[in-house]
């Protein structure tokens, strides 16, 4: 009987069941004894001063427990500093904490928390706080601030410098036969997860206990403690349902701590979930910015020199920047590299982790770019790209740990019938009816980036043959569980089916917070040493049993299959782990593993690389597009579940879509605040806008980001995915589109 | 959320007694779109009458060849109903690409027509809307108003009308059938949606408790050759940034007989009557069409970011005219 590899199997995922039929309880869904609701007050101006709370009609309204402000909470333990989650420490999401002093800094930031015994009267409450201001003059957009526009010394928390330089831009620049500029606007966005924000606290005694939506349940205990003033292992963070993220509940937001200080209040557990339109205010963004791109190459191709300044606005309290000048640095053999970050201090919230933060955009400009110049030159897209190929990393010169874009390009190439196309960008050229046709393709680049922390999980046995792996991650709706699940079968050699794993809570070994597509090739690492552990100390627990039929044997000679050991060549020879453990009268068997992380330096270059293709039809008539296929092969490592790693490629690649064409957040001009908060006005493509996806995975082996090779696929699908369309367009119309999203009134042909 | 009472009426006239009865109380039929307004607090009835009880849900044939449609007939129902798809084939189309499947399967067609604008400073309690607080100010004029109407619109509202069916029916000339304290009577579709003008916050000719039991959609042979067209950011569960429904009938190349209807572009369901009437006699061609479309836009008010409608309910309404336009020489080759 031959069993499968348990790594690369598509199996189903462990919490589907739970997820679609509701038994699933997510954090605002637990309700302990006593519990009641906070709801916000969010400051409706964005820059000014509180000069008067009116609390007294709430304070007498039905239900009312009691109504928080600056006048009347606890001042935090500690000022927040802005640290990414991946560092594994803290992780504020910005150096602010609301609710500390009269000052206003954005608007939607909270001024008030009502408390009340149902959610229906908290909301009520909160409506009859009465907030006065003193509004004074504000920034909110890259317009208004341009002129007070700064250059970053370090932006995304201090990890990334405010300027890079390799070469020499001027003598590349002069050097090139043709220079091209483009300037590329994008929409600010939202996550826009299901599952808005949310988090139920509960006090024993100085004990706090916190269901919290969140990618990190150690970042959540640290952060909460730190603000608290209290002992991190007095608090515990459950996070087992988590209704997607996508880089929102990355940073702890003020929320948890502000549902704990409430319960601390009112003595009584304490639920407080952020309606849809407060998630835009206090759970982070991708800011709004502007990309200048200058780009010199020869006649033959071959990049001499890119030239690359963004502008945003940030926070007054942190210089944060989603570093998407990666990809210009990162894709191509070019010698000679300037990029500047500029920030301009505006009334928002700090802009925070979207899913491909920096790529997303980075990768668009690069990627349309090499589309306008591989025109310019009368090149075919995907030619060009060969022809600057970069055979190690362009930044520091070191190897790649692993690659495989040549081999992604030539895979998506003939799965897509690229090399059939007609390469006319002609306005009408491939017409059906009303409707143009075109093509395009896109490279596509996400860091492996480097954890921190050493990762811990833990394997156990029973005497019933059954394993459980407990590990402290979460499991955003990746599939990060049924993943865990699969490499600790693997490592036991038994079936997925007969494992269980245990995640999402502060009581477990600790791991990485789910940042950074980092999270698979973290955890698998620690969960597979534990594993890995377990068999080889139940193997020599049987070797050196005298009842065993193993005894004696040499454990080079054993194998593990379905959970039973037994002699290679010799099958009948053997048993299984529960067998043995129950004639020695033994419950169980545990063991600890433990993976300590390389650190940053490496050595190599580590990044996930893809191949983007997208077909639309435009009807430039009334401006509409639709993109009728995409093909996005991608060499991610490896593969842990071909199942849902195709999910999250896929939905990546919807995430392009999205981003290419609907995603938008728009600044209130007059009002300074977000303007379409809520899913009826923030666009997200539905499922009459999906497209047939084809998905590919190659796997390439990397022996140096951890010990499984795996390099991660919760963000490498996005990015590429919208230059890839904007190409297609052109093709298809002749016209170039650089701003994001691409809407009905710009495609429209004028009049 | 305010608390409210609730109450569920088991007929007509309790009904209507109810609600008449307290000036504070409104009718809930689907829901789809007064759940929201209750919970954004836009709307703040002490009191709801559940009307989902009431025998009006019915579609039916009458007399004199019409068709009716219960007031509190699903949007599901009325587009599905094999008269409907056969004698008005725009009012189907319409109704399917309206909200979503789950909301169509909910929404009554009364609610439909009753619905209230989108525009995010109506539904947004602490921003001027003269509809929402008479006489605080549109902060739509100059704010984001992308979306917003450029026909019918006034200095104090220029929300556009969400529906996509009352597009269809205002070109069908539809009857609205309502009862009120004082009995029965019927309103002309057009004449049921004012004009924002001075006072926006008035939106249809009725007396607080009048409850619509019916809609009467004319013998219209014309309808049967008709189409809709809907222009919007995404396939599906979105509003209309412009649309048309089109009914026409010709004769040798001239057209005999054209229905317009406009929306996604008006502070109503738009009957292009200036349209209509520069079609009628003309040869059914794309000069004859964009004639028309310049004709009924002429008028349009553009503000800020919704300039590109103007241009937008042209092609639409010409498109759709030209989809049509081709049925009709195919159905008489």
């Amino acid at each position: 009987m031959s069993i499968p590899p348990q790594i690369g199997r598509g199996v189903p995922r462990a919490d589907a069941h739970a997820k679609v039929t509701g038994a699933a309880r997510y954090s605002a869904e637990h309700r302990p004894t006593g519990a009641v609701h906070a709801v916000l007050v969010c400051s409706r101006v964005p820059s000014g001063r509180i000069t008067g709370i009116d609390a007294s009609r709430a304070l007498v309204s039905e239900g009312v427990l009691a109504v928080l402000s600056h006048l009347n909470l606890p001042r935090v333990a500690a000022q927040p500093r802005l640290i990414p989650s991946l560092a594994g420490t803290t992780a504020h999401g910005q150096s602010f904490f609301p609710m500390q002093d009269e000052r206003i800094h954005y608007a939607g930031q909270p001024v008030a928390m009502v408390v009340a015994d149902t959610l229906e009267r908290a909301e009520h409450a909160a409506e009859l706080v009465g907030v006065d201001y003193a509004e004074e003059p504000w920034t909110t957009t890259v317009d208004q601030g341009r002129d007070r526009a700064y250059e970053a010394e370090h932006i995304f928390g201090g990890f990334v410098p405010g300027r890079t330089d390799r070469g020499d831009v001027e003598a590349g620049l002069a050097e090139a036969e043709t220079v091209l500029e483009s300037t590329h606007r994008f929409a600010a966005n939202h996550h826009n997860a299901i599952e808005p924000s949310a988090a139920t606290a509960v006090w024993e005694d100085s004990k706090l206990t916190l269901y919290d939506t969140t990618q990190g349940p150690t970042a959540t205990r640290l952060t909460v403690a730190e603000l608290l003033g209290v002992p991190p292992s007095n608090v515990r963070v459950v996070s087992e349902f988590v209704g997607g993220s996508f880089g929102g509940k990355a940073m702890i937001w003020a929320h948890p701590t502000l549902a704990a200080m409430a319960a601390q209040h009112v003595r009584a557990p304490v639920t407080l979930a952020l309606t849809r339109a407060q998630t835009f205010s206090n759970t982070g963004h991708r800011e709004e910015q502007e990309h200048t791109l200058t780009l010199g190459a020869r006649s033959d191709g071959t990049l001499t020199a890119i030239r690359y300044r963004k502008l945003s606005p940030t926070s007054h309290f942190d210089d944060w920047a989603e570093p998407s000048l990666g990809p210009a640095a990162q894709l191509y053999a070019c010698p000679n590299f300037e990029g500047v970050y500029d920030l301009v201090r505006a009334n928002t919230m700090t802009p925070t982790f979207m899913r491909a933060p920096g790529e997303g955009t980075g990768a668009f400009v690069i990627e349309t770019a090499m589309d306008e110049l591989a025109h310019e030159l009368g090149l075919d897209p995907l030619e060009l790209r060969l022809r600057n190929h970069a055979d190690t990393d362009p930044e520091t010169g070191n190897p790649w740990s692993s690659k495989g874009l040549r081999e992604c390009y030539a895979r998506g190439a003939e799965l897509f019938g690229w090399h059939s196309r007609d390469p006319r960008p002609v306005q009408g050229a491939r017409r059906e009816g009303d409707w143009l046709l075109g093509t395009g393709m896109a490279s596509a680049v996400y860091p492996v980036y480097s954890v921190m922390n050493p990762q811990r999980a833990r394997a156990r046995v029973y005497a019933d043959g059954r394993a459980v792996v407990e590990t402290g991650c979460s499991d955003i709706g990746t599939g990060a569980a049924t993943v865990m699940g699969q490499v600790a079968a693997e490592a036991l050699g038994m079936q997925s089916e007969a494992v269980t794993v245990h995640y999402g809570d502060t009581e477990l070994p600790n791991t990485v917070a789910a940042v950074g597509s980092a999270g698979a090739g973290a955890v698998s690492a620690a969960v597979h040493t534990a594993a890995r552990k377990l068999r080889d100390q139940l193997v020599a627990q049987a070797l050196a049993d005298q009842g065993s039929p193993l005894y004696g044997a040499d454990p080079d000679e054993i194998e593990v299959r379905s959970g039973r050991m037994s002699l290679r060549g010799s099958p009948g020879t053997g048993e299984a782990y529960g067998e043995m453990l129950g004639r020695n009268m033994t419950f169980d068997a545990e063991a600890v593993g433990s993976w300590q992380p390389p650190g940053r330096d490496s050595g190599y270059g580590t990044a996930t690389f893809g191949a983007q293709f997208a077909e639309v039809a435009v009807d430039p008539g009334l401006g509409l597009v639709r993109v009728r296929r995409m093909t996005g092969v991608f060499a991610p490592g490896r593969v842990l579940n071909r199942r849902t790693a195709h999910s999250q490629l896929m939905g990546g690649m919807l995430w392009g879509l999205g981003q290419a064409l609907l995603e938008a957040t728009h600044m209130e001009p007059n009002q300074g605040r977000w303007a379409n908060p809520s899913l009826g006005e923030y666009l997200v493509p539905v499922n009459a806008d999906t497209p047939d996806v084809q998905v590919e995975m190659l796997e390439v082996e990397d022996r140096v980001v951890n010990p499984l090779g795996v390099k991660g696929v919760g963000e490498i699908g996005q990015v590429g995915a919208a230059a890839a369309i904007a190409n297609a367009l052109f093709h298809a119309t002749g016209r170039r589109f650089r701003d994001l999203p691409i809407t009905i009134e710009s495609v429209m042909a004028p009049a | 959320m305010r608390s409210f009472a609730y109450s569920r009426a088991a007929d007509v006239e309790s009904a209507v007694a109810d609600v008449s009865a307290d000036p504070t109380s409104e009718y809930l039929a689907g829901g789809t779109t007064e759940v929201d307004m209750l919970r954004l607090g836009v709307v703040r009835p002490r009191r709801v009458v559940d009307i989902n009880d009431l025998p009006i849900a019915a579609i039916e044939e009458l007399p004199d060849g019409g068709t009716r449609l219960g007031g509190l007939a699903r949007m599901s129902d009325v587009a599905a109903h094999p008269v409907v798809r056969e004698r008005y084939p725009m009012v189907t189309e319409a109704l399917e690409k309206g909200a979503s499947a789950q909301l169509r399967n909910m929404a009554s067609m009364g609610g439909n027509l009753m619905q209230r604008v989108r525009c995010s400073y109506f539904r947004d309690g602490d921003r001027a809307c003269n509809k929402r607080e008479p006489g605080s100010g549109c902060a739509a004029l100059d704010g984001v108003n992308r979306t917003h109407a450029v026909l019918g619109t006034s200095e104090h509202c220029i929300a556009a009308h969400p529906s996509d069916a009352a597009v269809a029916l205002t070109a069908l000339d539809a009857v609205i059938r309502l009862r009120g304290p004082e009995g029965e009577r019927t309103v002309a579709f057009d004449d049921f949606f004012l004009l924002p003008g001075d006072a926006p916050e008035r939106e249809h000719p009725i007396g607080h408790g009048e409850l619509i039991t019916a809609i009467d959609l004319p013998v219209l042979p014309v309808a049967r050759t008709s189409h809709y067209l809907k222009v919007r950011d995404r396939e599906s569960y979105e509003f209309a940034l412009a649309s048309a429904a089109v009914a026409l009938g010709t004769e040798g190349g001239t057209v005999t007989e054209a229905r317009i209807g406009l929306g996604g572009v008006a502070t109503k369901p738009w009957r292009a009557r200036r349209a209509e009437q520069a079609l009628a006699g003309s040869e059914a061609g794309p000069e004859a069409f964009a004639r028309a479309a310049d004709a009924e836009l002429a008028d349009a008010v553009p503000r800020g970011m919704n300039g590109f409608k103007v241009e937008l309910a042209k092609r639409t309404m010409v498109r759709a005219l030209t989809e049509v336009a081709a049925r009709t020489r195919g159905g008489t080759a």
